[in-house]
């Protein structure tokens, strides 16, 4: 260690508030950009995936209406 | 070879790779990073000169050198995308760009808070800075200027030439204070000749510049992936992947 309590760690003979004040911005944004990016794939697949079950759902009900019409009966006298 | 150039051009591939790279990336990089940053603020011995405002170094240097090492992948990859025209190249620059705006802030900003215990201001218009803040502008403009065109073939060309325009500026900004008298102090690597430092002081600065490499490379892979998503969402490989529910 090189200094000899806590307080002296965080008051760094007066260089305390510069030292804490870089390091809590640096790691403030990196993890933001993380997060962020994180974020953004997971929004994109999401997305994707509502947008492919509608067309599911689209086109299963195309098909029940279509069946509909194939079963008419017609009668052939 | 030429197989394995094929393969490294193709999206499909990359997002597989980049999803099996990233945890240990992450990983790996953010335990470096960890221990570089704890051993220097809290074990590394103190500056002679500077007392212990020279801790901010454990990550003011790592900022700078991604900033610029970022700069210089996105030349090669804007190189790439205008001669073999690789769709790759050109979203590389697109996610990277962000993540080098970010660095650059870092960098300045870590080095405003050291210069006011250390030289008695926040900003002198000296060379380092003034080509570091320069590097932040290119970054800011080749994300506007991305943005700006929308056909996407001409925003790939228009950006790699406006990324090589900018590169004169990167040996600039590491000569900046060698060839003009510059308050910043000279670098603590250099390839010919012993770092500056003791072990204990410049070991601990390794570590964390390995770290942030290392997660620069996740941020670079994960950004690289949505890019992907969004311009190959037509794909059937795309919706496979979505059917699939993993990422």
């Amino acid at each position: 260690m090189a200094f000899e309590s806590l307080s002296a760690f965080i008051a760094m003979e007066g260089h305390g508030p510069y030292v804490w004040t870089c390091y809590a911005v640096f790691f403030l944004c990196l993890v933001a950009l993380m997060l962020q990016s994180l974020r953004r794939r997971r929004a994109l697949l999401d997305e994707y995936r509502r947008a492919l079950a509608q067309r599911d759902r689209a086109a299963r009900d195309n098909a029940r209406t279509a069946a509909t019409f194939t079963r008419v009966d017609v009668p052939q006298d | 070879m030429w197989q394995f150039f094929h393969k490294l051009g193709s999206p499909k591939w990359f997002y597989g790779i980049a999803t099996r790279l990233m945890p240990w990336l992450l990983a790996a990089g953010a335990l470096l990073l960890l221990s570089g940053v704890v051993w220097g603020l809290a074990f590394a011995p103190k500056d002679y000169l500077q007392g212990n405002s020279y801790r901010i170094i454990y990550i003011h240097v790592p900022a700078a050198f991604l900033a610029q090492s970022a700069y210089i992948m996105m030349a090669v990859a804007a190189v790439v995308t205008l001669v073999w025209r690789m769709k790759l190249a050109d979203v590389f620059v697109k996610a990277v760009a962000p993540v080098g705006l970010w660095l650059t802030f870092l960098a300045l900003f870590t080095g405003a808070v050291w210069g006011k215990p250390t030289w008695g201001t926040w900003w002198v218009w000296d060379a380092r800075l003034t080509s570091m803040l320069i590097l932040l502008f290119l970054y800011g403009g080749v994300i506007a200027l991305g943005r700006a065109i929308s056909d996407e073939k001409s925003a790939a060309r228009a950006t790699a030439v406006l990324v090589l325009v900018g590169v004169v500026n990167i040996p600039i900004i590491k000569y900046s204070v060698e060839w003009w008298n510059t308050l910043h102090q000279p670098a603590t690597f250099k390839l010919t000749e012993k770092p500056s430092m003791p072990p204990e002081m410049w070991v601990p600065l390794l570590l964390s510049v390995l770290g942030l490499y290392l997660i620069f490379g996740w941020l670079a892979c994960i950004r690289m992936q949505s890019e992907i998503l969004i311009r190959e969402s037509r794909t059937r490989w795309v919706r496979e992947l979505v059917m699939a529910g993993r990422n």
